[in-house]
């Protein structure tokens, strides 16, 4: 089961986990989209990340998610610079359907800047507007 | 058009199987179950269960029936015999596309006439215009009729197991033969919209619910899924299908389309005729649009390009010279296809084309649709 207690959100379905940084390094997050996401693209059929090194801004569009019958864009949730990409969801990218919150991972960010991101509870709630909106 | 979504006789099934819905025309329907690429497959190697409720059934009945329709639509309907099916075009007087449809001759004088969901009532519209001076009686029966297709290499034995049906190796393609399910009337027919052999069944909304429960029994241990609209758009691109509204329309001609062999010549006056001899050659569209034609497209790689995206004639080109009307990234192939109408200059099959994706130019090539084919070895 995911723990979402140590996740953030974003309005655009985007997850957020910080990671412990060890000593002297800078803070870390991985990156993902939700299995509400996931689920509204249906089968994802192809990833486009941004490399290591990318320099990333909150809000920007900063790749793709195609699934059979759409295209989803990755929002950067965080102001920072782009560590290290998925390389297994770049091989599988069913990943993103069948383990969202885990191995279906997108890209790992050194933050400089953090938004105001939701908790579970307020991600939820915003889920359930989204829903009844339908 | 009434307010508020339409429901399909079969939605309390799909809500059970846990489906996602989407509005189609104005009916919630099921985009998926649980996977497009799981049900796109299980249909190319065993068999989809569809729900077509929403698409709309007009039956023309009447001894001017035949003759009616050689006038009302671009095909020689006349010429069918009981029990064929043919696919054929509602035309406007320029030449246009009102809607593509399938025909079945289910009487001397009595044919249904299935169009699709978001033409509905321009179809009934345009027949009870025409029906002018024929001794014809024109009937949306759409809300008496539910449309369950089953589709896939693996159908026949399905339909078989459930229905009240004689064997059915001897139903050819576009072929339909009446049967029955638990005393009510099915229309069987050899049709579909997948590029698989399969069956599509008609029968009254109140029985509908009956006949999928027992076709979801029957097919379950052959591997038969529920599938959902997002497959079935997957599945008729890689068969070549023209999709009404991407690469049909009011302002396309069936030469355009390809569809050039399916107004007939030989017959008398119909609706059209007279501006499609004008000016027969291809892509000549029926409005002010530029010349163009309808090609296949191939690429390599895992980008697909999506209806709406322009095509150049290289990558340095900034000239438009076609248009993307549907894309996907083949689930059965592998590679991405695309249909689009281009300036006929470009259509030459293995053309190199370019094609913008959202910033980025991608190498495509024309290529021969459909882009896959089933083995024929219906028995």
């Amino acid at each position: 089961m995911t723990d979402y207690s140590d996740l953030k959100f974003t309005a655009q379905h985007e997850w957020v986990r910080f990671e412990p940084a060890a000593d002297g390094a800078a803070p870390t997050a991985t990156i993902g989209i939700t299995s509400y996401a996931a689920d509204k693209l249906g089968d994802v059929v192809y990833v486009d990340l941004p490399d290591a090194g990318t320099v990333i801004a909150d809000g920007a569009i900063v790749g793709e998610i195609e699934s059979t019958k759409s295209v989803g864009e990755l929002f950067a949730p965080v102001d920072g610079t782009v560590v290290e990409k998925n390389p297994a969801v770049e091989d599988a990218p069913e990943l993103v359907n069948s383990d969202p919150f885990g191995e279906g991972w997108l890209i790992r960010v050194e933050f400089t800047a953090l938004p105001e991101l939701l908790d579970y509870a307020a991600y939820q709630a915003l889920l359930g507007d989204e829903e009844s909106a339908h | 058009m009434t307010a508020g979504p339409l429901f399909s006789p079969l939605h309390d099934e799909h809500v059970a199987a846990g489906a996602s819905f989407t509005d189609f025309a104005g009916w919630q329907m099921p985009v998926r179950y649980s996977s497009d690429l799981t049900e796109h497959h299980a249909v190319r190697t065993a068999a989809g269960l569809f729900d077509l409720s929403h698409m709309a059934e007009i039956l023309v009945s009447g001894i001017d029936a035949p003759r009616f329709l050689d006038y009302a639509l671009a095909g020689k309907i006349s010429a069918t015999k009981l029990g064929q099916a043919k696919y054929s075009l509602l035309l406007t007087e320029q030449g246009g596309i009102v809607d593509d449809l399938v025909v079945y001759r289910t009487g001397d004088e009595r044919f249904l006439v299935v169009a699709n969901a978001g033409n509905h009532e321009a179809a009934v519209a345009a027949l009870s215009e025409r029906a002018t001076g024929f001794d014809v009686d024109v009937r949306d029966v759409s809300d008496e009729t539910a449309l369950i297709a089953v589709q896939g290499p693996l159908s026949r034995g399905i339909v078989e197991a459930v229905l009240d049906v004689e064997p059915l190796h001897a139903l050819r393609y576009y072929w339909s033969v009446e049967a029955h399910f638990g005393g009510h009337p099915v229309l069987v027919a050899r049709t579909g919209y997948t590029g698989e052999d399969g069956f599509e069944l008609y029968i009254a909304p109140n029985a509908a619910p009956e006949l999928w429960a027992a076709l979801v029994d029957a097919g379950e241990s052959s591997g038969m899924v529920a599938a959902g609209l997002a497959s079935r758009d997957t599945l008729r691109l890689e068969a070549g299908m023209p999709l009404y509204g991407h690469e049909l329309g009011l302002e396309t001609r069936p030469a355009d389309a390809g569809l050039g062999r399916v107004p007939n010549f030989t017959k008398g006056e119909f609706v059209g005729r007279t501006a499609l001899e004008s000016t027969p050659e291809p892509g000549a569209g029926a409005g002010t649009t530029a010349s163009r034609v309808l090609v296949g497209l191939i690429a390599e790689g895992k980008r697909a390009a999506r209806a709406g995206y322009e095509l150049f004639e290289s990558d340095a080109a900034s000239t438009p010279i076609g248009v993307v009307t549907s894309g996907i990234l083949s689930p059965t192939l592998g590679v991405p296809i695309a249909m689009a109408y281009v300036d006929p200059a470009f259509a030459g099959v293995d053309t190199p084309l370019s094609i913008d994706i959202r910033g980025k130019r991608l190498a495509y090539r024309v290529t021969e649709i459909p882009f896959y084919s089933r083995k024929r070895d219906l028995s």
